[in-house]
C-alpha cells in the first residue's frame, strides 16, 4: 500500500475553532477517500496561532524560528495541503496570508490543495473562489475545483438542505484524492544539490553560457 | 610590496554596513558628516587594536552613507599601516565591471596591496534601475559581470561580447594590478548557492554572512562552496578559503551587556520589533554577554564551518555611539581576539591555507624573484592596433606572448 503524507493549516483564531473543526472533517474525509484508491497517508494539522509570533518574526527578519521551520517544512514537502482559513473581511485572514507569505514563491507548485473556508453566514461563502483560490493559482498551486465553505448554520443543524456540509466535505475530499492517487510521491528537491541549479551532470561553466565556451 | 604583516591563519576585523541610525537612548541621528568621520576613526581604532581588517558595505540609498567605497577605503589605507581593507559588500550586479576592475586595481596599488573585495548583489531591489539594471537578472549579472571582471585583471587586452553591457574590442583596464597579482576576491551570500558555486569555480574565498540567520543556513553554504572547491580542482575541502560574519556586543558583567545592548537591539534596523534579544541570540552569532561568552561562541565556529580564514565582525550599527564602539573595539582587541587567535589555531591542520595576502599570493606566483611592473609602451596614439601596451620590466615578455608576461588564463 502506497502513503503519502497531507499538510493541513488552520487559520482559525480561537480554540476550540470551527476552522479547525472543518479542517480536521476535510483531512478525516481525504483519507478515507484515499483508502478508496488503496493508499494509506497521514495527516499533520498546523495551528497558525501556534506560530503566529514566529511567522510575525519571519516576516521581520526573513528567516524562520526553528519550531516554525518544522512547520513550513511540513507543509512544503507534503503530498498535499488542506488549507482553511475563517472569511475576515471577504478574504482569508491576515495570519493565513502572513504564513503563506513566508513561504518560497514556489514552495507549492503543483501541489494539490483543498481549500476550505468559514464564516458566520454563507453569504461569505463565494469568498473561497475570488479570493482564496487566485492565491493558490498564483503560487502555481493546484486547487481542486471544490472548495469547501461552512456557516455557522452549518454546524447548528442543516444549513444547506441541498448539499449539507458533509456532502461537500465528502467531494472536496474526494477530489483531492483523486489529485493525490495520480501522482507520485513528492520528491525533495535539495536547492543545495549542483544538480538543482545547475542541471544534471553540468558544470558552473554552463552558466557562463558562451563565455566559458560551454 | 610594503605589506609588512607575515602570514597569519587567520584575519579579525570589523565590517561596518554605514548605517546612519538615530540613537534610540538619546534620540540623537548623527549627521552624514559625523558619521562617516566616526566611521573613519573607528576602522582606524581597529587598527590600533590589533585587527587585521575593516571592510565597509556599498550601499546608495539612505540611511546607509557609503556609496563611494574605494574612495573612503583610499582614504583609511593612508592612514593606517597594516589594516587590510576591504568591503562587505561590491555590488557586482549593478556596478560596471569596468569601473570595478580600474577602481578597485588603483586602490590596490595606492594602499600596496592592503585590500582586498567582497561581492555580493546587494540589499534593496530599487538599486538596480538606479543603476540601468533589472532585479530579475540579479543572479546572471553577478555571473556575467564577474567573468568580466575577472578577465579584466588577468588579460592586458580584453574583447569582450556579454549579454549586459557593450561590447569590449582590445580595452585595457588601468592600472593593471599589483604586481600582476588582482585583487583577492571573496563571493558574499546569504542563501544562494549558485555563489557558492561561483565561488568554488574560481577558487576565489566565499564568505557567509553568518549574521541575520541561522546558523544552519551558512552551514550548507559553505559545505556546498567546501565540496565544489574540490570538485573544480582548487585543492581539497578543507584548504577552501572561506570567511564568517559574526555579530557582538560585549561588557565586563554579562547583564550589563545586555542591559545597555537592548534598546538598540529593539530599535535596530532589519530585526528591531521582531524577535525578543533572547531570541535573536539563541537562533544567531548574535552574542551579546562578557568577553568570554563571544570567545566560548566564537571558538565554536570552526566546529560548525571548519578551519577558516577570515572573522569579521558587525558592532557599530543601530545608532551606537562612537564612544561605545571604541570601547566594544577595546574589548575585542585586547580580551577576545588574541585568545579566539590561539583558540582557532590549536589542533588547525597544516594543509589548511593561512588568510590571504598580497604578500603571499605574490609569493605563490613568482616566488622570491621579481614582479610583474607593467609599462605601457610607447603612445602611438593608438591603442588598439598597435603593438603591446605593455612592456614589462626588467624581464622582456617570453616568446609567444602577445602582450607582457603570460598570464593564466581563467
Amino acid at each position: 500500500m502506497a502513503t503519502r503524507r497531507i499538510a493541513v493549516i488552520s487559520a482559525g483564531l480561537s480554540n476550540p475553532s470551527s476552522t479547525r473543526m472543518l479542517a480536521d472533517r476535510l483531512a478525516a474525509e481525504t483519507v478515507k477517500a484515499l483508502a478508496g484508491h488503496d493508499i494509506e497517508a497521514s495527516v499533520d494539522v498546523i495551528e497558525l496561532r501556534d506560530y503566529a509570533h514566529d511567522i510575525t518574526n519571519n516576516l521581520l527578519t526573513g528567516f524562520a524560528p526553528p519550531a516554525l521551520e518544522t512547520a513550513i517544512n511540513t507543509v512544503v514537502s507534503a503530498d498535499a495541503l488542506i488549507a482553511v482559513t475563517p472569511i475576515f473581511s471577504t478574504s482569508y485572514n491576515g495570519l493565513f496570508k502572513s504564513f503563506i507569505d513566508v513561504l518560497d514563491p514556489d514552495a507549492l507548485t503543483g501541489k494539490p490543495v483543498l481549500i476550505g473556508a468559514n464564516a458566520g453566514t454563507a453569504r461569505h461563502s463565494l469568498a473561497i473562489d475570488y479570493a482564496i483560490r487566485p492565491l493558490f493559482a498564483y503560487l502555481h498551486a493546484e486547487a481542486v475545483s471544490t472548495g469547501v465553505f461552512a456557516a455557522s448554520s452549518d454546524w447548528g443543524g442543516s444549513g444547506d438542505d441541498v448539499a449539507p456540509l458533509a456532502k461537500r466535505v465528502e467531494k472536496g475530499a474526494r477530489e483531492l484524492a483523486e489529485a493525490i492517487a495520480r501522482r507520485e510521491t513528492t520528491a525533495v528537491v535539495d536547492p543545495y544539490d549542483p544538480a538543482t541549479y545547475l542541471g544534471e551532470g553540468r558544470s558552473f561553466g554552463h552558466m557562463l553560457g558562451g563565455l566559458a565556451g560551454e | 610590496m610594503s605589506e609588512q604583516s607575515g602570514a597569519q591563519a587567520m584575519q579579525f576585523g570589523i565590517m561596518s554596513v554605514s548605517d546612519i541610525t538615530r540613537d534610540p537612548t538619546t534620540g540623537v541621528t548623527p549627521s552624514e558628516q559625523e558619521r562617516i568621520k566616526a566611521t573613519l576613526a573607528i576602522a582606524k581604532h581597529s587598527e590600533e587594536v590589533g585587527l587585521d581588517v575593516f571592510a565597509i558595505g556599498e550601499h546608495h540609498n539612505p540611511p546607509f552613507w557609503s556609496s563611494s567605497p574605494t574612495t573612503f577605503l583610499a582614504a583609511l589605507a593612508a592612514q593606517t599601516e597594516r589594516l587590510i581593507v576591504s568591503t562587505s559588500t561590491t555590488l557586482i550586479t549593478t556596478n560596471d565591471p569596468v569601473r570595478i576592475a580600474e577602481e578597485y586595481a588603483m586602490l590596490q596599488h595606492v594602499s600596496d596591496g592592503r585590500m582586498d573585495l567582497m561581492l555580493g548583489r546587494g540589499n534593496t531591489g530599487p538599486v538596480y534601475p538606479w543603476f540601468g539594471q533589472d532585479i530579475r537578472q540579479g543572479l546572471p549579472l553577478a555571473i556575467e559581470n564577474y567573468a568580466l571582471l575577472h578577465k579584466l585583471w588577468r588579460e592586458d587586452v580584453v574583447d569582450w561580447d556579454g549579454k549586459f553591457r557593450t561590447p569590449l574590442q582590445g580595452f585595457t583596464s588601468t592600472p593593471r594590478p599589483l604586481d600582476g597579482i588582482a585583487p583577492f576576491v571573496w563571493h558574499g551570500s546569504i542563501r544562494t548557492p549558485e555563489i557558492a558555486e561561483q565561488a568554488a569555480y574560481y577558487g576565489d574565498g566565499f564568505f557567509a554572512n553568518n549574521i541575520f540567520w541561522p546558523k544552519e543556513h551558512y552551514q550548507r553554504l559553505i559545505e556546498l562552496y567546501r565540496q565544489r572547491y574540490a570538485h573544480y580542482g582548487h585543492g581539497t575541502p578543507e584548504q577552501a578559503i572561506v570567511g564568517l560574519g559574526g555579530q557582538v556586543f560585549m561588557a565586563a558583567k554579562s547583564q550589563d551587556a545586555v542591559n545597555r545592548f537592548r534598546p538598540y537591539f529593539d530599535n535596530a534596523p532589519v530585526y528591531g520589533h521582531g524577535p525578543s534579544m533572547e531570541d535573536f541570540t539563541e537562533m544567531t552569532p548574535l552574542t551579546v554577554g562578557s568577553p568570554q561568552q563571544v570567545i566560548d561562541r566564537y571558538a565554536a565556529m570552526r566546529e560548525h564551518y571548519g578551519d577558516y580564514q577570515r572573522q569579521l565582525f558587525l558592532i557599530d550599527h543601530a545608532g551606537l555611539p562612537l564612544k561605545t564602539v571604541l570601547e566594544q573595539l577595546d574589548i575585542l582587541g585586547s580580551e577576545v581576539v588574541p585568545v579566539l587567535r590561539k583558540e582557532l589555531a590549536k589542533d588547525r591542520p597544516a594543509a589548511v591555507p593561512d588568510a590571504p595576502t598580497h604578500a603571499a599570493r605574490v609569493k605563490a606566483e613568482f616566488g622570491d624573484g621579481p614582479t610583474r611592473q607593467a609599462r605601457p609602451g610607447a603612445n602611438r596614439g593608438d591603442n588598439l592596433t598597435g603593438d603591446s601596451p605593455y612592456q614589462d620590466s626588467p624581464a622582456p615578455a617570453p616568446a609567444g606572448a602577445a602582450f607582457g608576461l603570460s598570464r593564466k588564463e581563467a
